[in-house]
């Protein structure tokens, strides 16, 4: 919450006033503030430089260190001062956090040792005001990425193995890193030198060599020295396949390895090999066997493991396929267009090349791309007029944009990057203000769940943690709010629940953490239960179907949490009895429709803590309304 | 080629921004505003000096120009109830406290206000929560008005309330407050059928005891 309308609580309570005449119950008492009042200056000495300021200014954010009493640890008697050995310089901003509430980072500071002093006194990087949140993130990020650069660069270079890893292990580093040891950067050659045998082989297979002797015409290479080519094509599948399985044994994760591209691109490049092997010598099947010999070219991606540069093309291209799409999708376009154009332009002319619009394309490409073969010519002066601008266009499509785009691409991605970044950080901001808020109502329930409302001092101690005034005022506000609607604040979870179960007929408890009692409880007492709502309705109170399940809901409540009271008497028993004053009186309330003269809170008396059973009488007509109990 | 052109225009469209905005904000801080001098708060209202030092500063912190709108204020007295919807009743208080009806408050009616609430008589109170509940100021409070102001403080309250806000339940509310009100049953609320009223009702006066040490 934002601290800086602590000075407006004040404003907010007694605005409060205007609930009175409606509320049906009494408020509860407000806090008790202990200490005076007057605003009073501190003195806080940053390493020689004192600065001033009032006590009020800290007291704005008290989870903090100088909101908080954690600077009574830096509390210098004998000069009456609070003193930090720390950055004077830095705590200027921090000291102006606390007055304008909003956080500036200087930007000619180092952001680490701005982190560490927000770190030290408390305050988290994200209340960042929106005028510096950017250009610190900036920092902070290449701060971060230096860092791990240096760290990669340190891990890479020969780290050596924990001695008790296992030969799986060292074989996986082996095969991602080739410097670890010989025999790994030995194998890595070797199979750099075979994939570019293999590449070559295919080559050179389609060649013209010289006929054999006793024939005219030129053979290609592969189809002469069948069995050359067939042994080296055998080895270099051979060693691939080996190299495949090894990783594919030492892979810490199986399934992952599989699905990479690499992996893929491996099997790709053997499978031909062996379907061939497979395969019968039927002429038709082995025409889409030839087909097949295509994919062996894959092996030249096998490179990419071996070349850095190539992995980084591919990781570009892979980022800006976007918008390689986009240019392939307008370029599509256009060529429909034109192609359309030229084929209704051509259609008249006998014996014309553009027998069909697919038949088009190809010319439409040829010419926009300024290629021109010559294959395809328009005949008629319309399809020369719309061939001279197609081709004008297409000067225009391909040449101009094409530096435009890359600057495009460029730019786009770092937009995109920054975009992401900034939207991610506001998600997270959002996240976290959403949690600050929460934390605010899940303070206040927490606060009612440990029994905050007795006020009875000592008792309590250990109940309650170290609050400052400023939430003990909230808690009363909002606890008189509560009052003056008879509806009390819960949390998502629990009303979500109650929602759920109401159309099923029981009700969950309240807190979460008992629910797993729940079964025990409802098949064990729903007798109890029901005749807990005959009894209630023979009482001369109407009894709605919500009350009778607020006393379901009593009654559950308390046998799930019997065992619970035996561990720790005092606070669970205190604990409880205020939520089942909660609910009787909630429940009255439902049913009733004139206030009855209630007693307040306070003046309840207290039941004997008698381990189990829990005694709650009423001083109104619902005597025979009192609650017995067996524990579990 | 055309999509080609609409994505570069698209680029520079984003970067336009809006100028007037910026020269009608700069407008709105060269206003400000000063209060009467010290003493003469001090003899206006029931605070000490000190007492309305540390109520300007705070105020002048939060609102440097010295009015509060309706948006700030509303804004401000949100975040004491993040739970729900605090901004129609943060309304109602506004014009409760904009005496003036010129749609801000100065430090003055803020003073006055808080003088009233919380250092007034139990007589000046209770005026000051008719004239909260009595939306058109004609001096009379009719059902309306107060199921509206019922509702408003029910929507602070937010959606995740035990027991759960079923069926009409400001209504209800409204229903039983007219009964204790209105005596004479005529269907509105006069002021003095008011005051007599929340004095008769003990529950009420001795709550208003405890907003004696607020500040």
């Amino acid at each position: 919450m934002a601290a800086g309308v602590a000075t407006w609580l004040p404003f907010a309570r007694a605005a409060a006033v205007g609930w009175l005449p409606l509320a049906k119950k009494t408020m509860p008492k407000p806090p008790v503030d202990k200490k005076s009042r007057n605003d009073e200056i501190l003195f806080v000495n940053v390493s020689g430089l004192r600065f001033q300021t009032w006590k009020n200014t800290l007291d704005r954010y008290p989870d903090t260190l100088l909101g908080s009493s954690e600077k009574e640890f830096f509390y210098n008697e004998d000069t009456q001062e609070y003193f930090f050995d720390r950055d004077p310089e830095m705590f200027r901003h921090i000291l102006n956090f606390y007055r304008t509430g909003k956080l500036h980072y200087p930007k000619q500071e180092c952001i680490q040792a701005f982190d560490e002093e927000l770190a030290f006194y408390g305050i988290v990087p994200d209340i960042i005001g929106d005028c510096c949140m950017e250009e610190y993130r900036d920092r902070k990020k290449e701060n971060q990425e230096r860092l791990a650069e240096d760290t990669e660069a340190e891990n890479a270079t020969d780290t050596p193995l924990p001695p008790d890893s296992t030969s799986r292990e060292r074989l996986w580093r082996a095969f991602e890193n080739p410097h670890t040891s010989t025999m790994a950067l030995v194998f890595y050659y070797v199979t750099g030198f075979f994939i570019a045998v293999s590449v070559i082989a295919n080559v050179v297979e389609t060649v013209p060599c010289r006929p054999p002797k006793g024939s005219k015409k030129d053979l290609p290479c592969g189809e002469k020295y069948t069995l050359a080519f067939f042994c080296m094509d055998t080895a270099c599948v051979l060693i691939f396949t080996f190299e495949y399985l090894m990783r594919l044994f030492a892979a810490p994760s199986r399934c992952k390895f599989m699905r990479s591209v690499m992996s893929v691109i491996d099997v790709v490049a053997i499978m031909p090999y062996y379907i061939g092997l497979v395969m019968p010598e039927n002429e038709d099947v082995s025409g889409a066997f030839v087909t097949l010999r295509v994919f062996r070219v894959f092996r030249i991606f096998k490179f990419s493991r071996h070349s850095q540069g190539l992995r980084i093309l591919g990781y570009t291209l892979k980022s800006c396929a976007s918008e390689l799409g986009f240019l392939l999708f307008s370029l599509t376009m256009a060529i429909i267009i034109f192609a359309t154009v030229m084929f209704y332009a051509e259609k008249g002319t006998k014996g014309t090349n553009f027998t069909s619009i697919p038949a088009s394309f190809w010319y439409t490409i040829v010419t926009m791309t300024t290629l021109g073969y010559g294959d395809m010519v328009p005949n008629t002066i319309a399809g020369k007029i719309f061939g001279s601008i197609c081709s004008l266009s297409g000067v225009l499509v391909i040449a101009l944009p094409v530096p435009v785009i890359v600057s495009n691409f460029s730019r786009i991605y770092h937009q995109n990057q920054r975009a992401d970044k900034m939207r991610a950080q506001q998600k997270v901001r959002l996240a976290r203000i959403r949690l600050a808020k929460k934390g605010t109502t899940n303070a206040f329930l927490q606060y009612k769940e440990e029994g905050g409302f007795q006020g009875r001092g000592s008792d309590n101690a250990l109940c309650l943690k170290n609050r400052s005034s400023f939430e003990h005022q909230h808690h009363h506000l909002l606890h008189c709010l509560e009052k003056t609607t008879n509806h009390e604040f819960t949390d998502e979870l629990t009303f979500s629940e109650m929602c759920m179960t109401e159309s099923v007929g029981y009700r969950t408890s309240r807190s979460t953490s008992i629910s797993s009692q729940q079964g025990v409880s409802t098949s064990c007492c729903p007798r109890r239960a029901k005749r807990r709502a005959i009894r209630l309705a023979n009482s001369t109170v109407s009894v709605s179907r919500g009350s009778v399940q607020e006393l379901d809901t009593l009654q559950v409540h308390k046998t799930s949490s019997g065992p619970q009271s035996r561990s720790s008497l005092n606070a669970r028993t205190e604990d409880l009895k205020l939520n089942c004053e909660d609910r009787d009186f909630t429940a009255a309330i439902i049913s009733i429709p004139t206030p009855p003269a209630n007693t307040p809170d306070e003046s309840l008396p207290p039941s004997p803590a008698i381990p189990g059973i829990l005694r709650n009488s009423r001083p109104t007509s619902f005597t025979h309304e009192t609650v017995k109990i067996s524990s579990l | 080629m055309g999509a080609v052109v609409g994505t570069l225009t698209m680029q520079t469209r984003q970067r336009q921004p809006s100028r007037d905005k910026v020269d009608d904000e700069l407008e709105m801080t060269m206003v400000c505003h000063r209060p009467e001098g010290l003493e003469q708060l001090e003899a206006q209202t029931n605070f000490t000096k000190q007492e309305l030092q540390v109520l300007y500063r705070g105020f002048k912190n939060e609102c440097p120009s010295g009015v509060v709108n309706e948006e700030t204020f509303k804004h401000i007295y949100a975040q004491f109830f993040p739970h729900g919807d605090a901004s129609t009743y943060a309304h109602y208080l506004f014009n409760a406290f904009d005496t003036r009806n010129n749609g801000s408050i100065k430090f003055e009616d803020f003073v006055m206000g808080l003088s009233t609430l919380l250092r007034g008589t139990v007589r000046e109170k209770l005026e000051w929560t008719f004239y909260l509940y009595d939306i058109n100021r004609d001096g009379f409070i009719n059902k309306e008005e107060m199921t509206e102001i019922v509702r408003a403080i029910y929507d602070m309250m937010g959606k995740y309330t035990y027991p759960a806000l079923k069926g009409d339940v400001p209504k209800q509310h409204v229903d039983a407050f007219f009964v204790k009100m209105d005596k004479n049953k005529d269907g509105v609320v006069t002021l003095e059928e008011f005051v007599i009223a929340c004095q008769e009702d003990e529950n009420m006066m001795r709550s208003m005891q405890l907003f004696e040490n607020v500040m």
